[in-house]
């Protein structure tokens, strides 16, 4: 009809209709979906945090921050991690790809263990007011999206091993690691809500 | 067809196997097929528009005379409480999401949708939350009882002190439904995006599916809010949290936010395939291209900006800051823009065409209709003085149900029967099909206009018994929903035998336009296969020297040898 017409015309190649490269657009879209989950709990905990009258359960003064810290380090460092990984597959290093890969795969599940242990030497639990209940469901959320990270890069780290399957690189590959960035900037976003702004009103 | 750059196993998009069953049976099974899952989950809704149909009619039953006599309050409490939810999750999302199935594919000429199994995984998700919920009326304390939406601290409540109670069952079916849903809506805009045919820009789609996308956008925005509500309500319900209890520093108000932040937005979820499928059929059965194509488009992702910013008007009177409320009245009167720009379209659209009155059509005007009337007493509801007046009165059940049942139910139906000889194959029969338009037509009026009048002189919703001084509208009311309940059978019937043994339908009976017409009827597993038509223009060029795709007099032909 117009020119708007013809402009999209170009962007679109007849073969997109075969080809399944829109595996990673379904999962961008995911991803996107998925962050509103947890914009909803970070709007919720921020309006809690700022309107309730008693924040901290009582007889809990604040929130240990070294362990975090260390945690936080790692995880975010995992992302860097995972993306040499991915630059491995793509020169068409397979154990590459593989060691660094199963590195950033340790790398979360150390910060899983450092998860376990803050939840086991914390006074409160997820009944001690709206404090523990949000403390826990949004670090139990996070904690959730971790674990399922680490399966996926499992999945993928055994699919490595099937002839023929990377040849190429490969797209579950790219989804699992932006998936993991993913994962890492909520957390940094969760780190910052809960343990860096500690101060009450 | 195997591809070597992504990895089949985190979303694998596998193709219907050819040569499948091509009997009954295939709609029983876990079939990847689009055109089945459409089938199996327009079925699977209709059987639960009988159910949240019947639930009504006791209410109806009730609600005739003022005393509460025939049900108990607390079955009362349950009665609407659950003819909501299957209303909404087993009815109307899930026969949306089974026109998508059947339309986005055939009107774009994708062979399926991007991710079949996922598709499969979508549907079969329906009967399990379908089970919990219908499970929830045979455990003791029976189901939930706070009303669709659920508030707390009335959901939040446990008196019988079980721990698997019918809120909790609400609530479970209500966050499986989400996933279903958000599994549908990856699925529904990717295919959108990356499986047009050759030259459909998009500029050049089926409004039908611009609407869809707008809607399933939606769906990808509001709905994890909602999940994220639900999931602080099971815990406040069940592992003793209190982010709804006021008493450990909650605050139940936050639950309206998350809650209506996607409930409001998911009528726009309802409404705007309705307003593709007003669309499609009103340039088809007036012969004349639709006024204003492109307006009409960009007005449903103006719909959808607009949706999301209008949430707090459903909570004017839950101590909402006067500033709140007056940004959001004004966003909710925004509103009526894009949906005025689309009726208008409509409207100009019908002037001086020369109208074909077939049951689609009927039920696509009766609904526009109802649809410009909705829109009026909804712009009511969005002042802030008015609904502060008529807040959880009648006039807000009789405005919810002019826009849900009068408008997009007719819609829904309308397009069953456009679209029924394409997908089965066969006819319907039109003396039935206006049978029910004009019972359905009749039933609605009467049923939803009197209850404005009630709601105005100030009846509450959602009690069992009343003021005498309402009776006469309630009488009228329910006598309009028995005669719904009636309507229901010329449908069924008409659906049943035309399947069965109705004439069989030539691959575009209506001389429509639109990649799906020139598919034979039915059409096969992968529509057109490797031969996708090149688009040329959009498809509303009735009366105009315009071709639609390049060779087509090819697939017209190919599509009458099938």
């Amino acid at each position: 009809m117009t020119s708007l017409d013809s402009s999209s015309q170009l962007n679109h190649t007849p073969g997109h209709i075969k080809h399944s490269g829109h595996n990673l657009t379904g999962f961008v879209i995911f991803l996107c979906s998925e962050s509103i989950i947890f914009l909803a709990f970070f709007a919720g905990f921020t309006l809690f945090k700022i309107t309730s009258p008693e924040w901290l359960p009582p007889g809990v003064e604040g929130l240990e921050v070294r362990m975090p810290l260390i945690n936080t380090i790692v995880l975010v460092s995992s992302s860097f991690v995972a993306y040499f990984a991915e630059r491995y597959l793509h020169k068409g290093n397979l154990w590459g790809f593989r060691i660094v890969w199963f590195i950033t795969m340790l790398m979360g599940a150390y910060f899983v263990y450092g998860q376990y242990v803050e939840w086991s030497s914390l006074e409160f639990g997820l009944g001690s007011g709206v404090f523990g209940g949000t403390f826990y469901l949004l670090t139990g959320f996070h904690g959730l999206h971790v674990i399922t990270g680490i399966g996926l890069m499992g999945l993928m780290l055994f699919h490595s091993f099937r002839p023929g399957n990377y040849e190429k690189g490969d797209m579950g590959v790219t989804a699992v690691s932006l998936f993991w960035h993913f994962v890492d900037v909520i957390w940094i976003i969760l780190f910052v809500l809960i343990y860096v702004w500690q101060r009450t009103n | 067809m195997t591809s070597t750059n992504f990895d089949p196993r985190i979303l694998k998009a596998p193709h219907p196997v050819p040569g499948a069953p091509d009997n009954w049976k295939r709609f029983f099974s876990f079939n990847t097929d689009a055109k089945v899952i459409g089938i199996q989950y327009i079925a699977t809704s209709l059987l639960f528009l009988l159910v949240g149909g019947l639930l009504a009619m006791v209410m109806r039953g009730e609600l005739i005379t003022p005393p509460a006599d025939l049900v108990d309050p607390s079955v009362y409490n349950g009665l609407y409480t659950m003819h909501g939810t299957v209303m909404l999750f087993l009815f109307l999302f899930p026969v949306l999401n089974g026109l998508n199935n059947l339309l986005i594919p055939t009107m774009i000429g994708a062979p399926d949708m991007a991710f079949p199994r996922l598709n499969a995984a979508a549907f079969w998700l329906v009967p399990v939350f379908a089970l919990l919920l219908m499970g929830s009326f045979f455990i003791p304390g029976g189901p939930a009882q706070s009303g669709w939406w659920s508030y707390p601290p009335i959901s939040i409540q446990n008196p019988l002190n079980h721990f698997v109670n019918g809120e909790q069952l609400w609530l479970l079916a209500v966050a499986l439904s989400g996933v279903s849903s958000i599994f549908g809506a990856i699925n529904f805009v990717t295919t959108i995006i990356r499986m047009r045919a050759p030259g459909m820009g998009f500029f050049k789609m089926p409004l039908y599916c611009w609407t869809a996308w707008g809607a399933q956008t939606i769906q990808l925005i509001g709905l994890p809010a909602l999940t994220g509500g639900a999931i602080m309500l099971l815990f406040d319900l069940s592992f003793g949290t209190s982010f709804f209890r006021p008493e450990g520093g909650g605050d139940p108000v936050l639950y309206q936010h998350f809650f209506w932040f996607y409930s409001h937005p998911a009528v726009y979820v309802m409404v705007l395939p309705v307003f593709g499928i007003f669309s499609e059929v009103f340039t088809c059965y007036a012969r004349k291209p639709l006024f204003g194509y492109k307006f009409v488009a960009l007005a449903s992702f103006g719909i959808v900006f607009l949706s999301l910013i209008v949430w707090v008007h459903h909570m004017f009177y839950t101590g909402t800051p006067n500033w709140m409320r007056i940004l959001f009245m004004f966003t909710t009167m925004t509103i009526a823009v894009p949906t005025g720009v689309k009726v208008f379209a409509w409207v100009a659209t019908l002037w001086g065409g020369k109208l074909r009155l077939t049951t689609p059509m009927l039920f696509c005007l009766g609904g526009l209709l109802n649809f410009i009337f909705a829109g009026i007493t909804g712009v009511m509801l969005g002042t802030v003085p008015i609904d502060i007046h008529v807040g959880n009165t009648y006039f807000v059940v009789a405005h919810f149900h002019y826009v849900i049942f009068n408008a997009i139910v007719l819609g829904v139906f309308a397009a069953v029967y456009h679209w029924f000889p394409k997908f089965t194959g066969h006819m319907y029969y039109e003396g039935l099909g206006k049978v029910h338009f004009a019972l359905t037509f009749i039933g609605c009026t009467l049923n939803w206009l009197p209850l404005h009048w009630a709601g105005l002189l100030g009846m509450p919703r959602r009690v069992a018994s009343y003021d005498p001084e309402f009776a006469i509208w309630n009488v009228l009311a329910s006598i309009g929903a028995f005669l719904l309940g009636v309507a229901s059978i010329p449908f069924i019937l008409n659906m049943v035998s035309s399947w069965a043994r109705g004439p069989k339908a030539s691959p575009n009976p209506w001389g429509a336009i639109g990649l799906e017409w020139l598919l034979p009827s039915p059409p096969p597993a992968e529509n057109f296969e490797d031969d996708v038509p090149t688009v040329l223009n959009n498809p509303y060029g009735y009366g105009l020297n315009e071709p639609f795709v390049a060779d087509e007099e090819f697939y017209i032909r190919r599509a009458q040898e099938a």
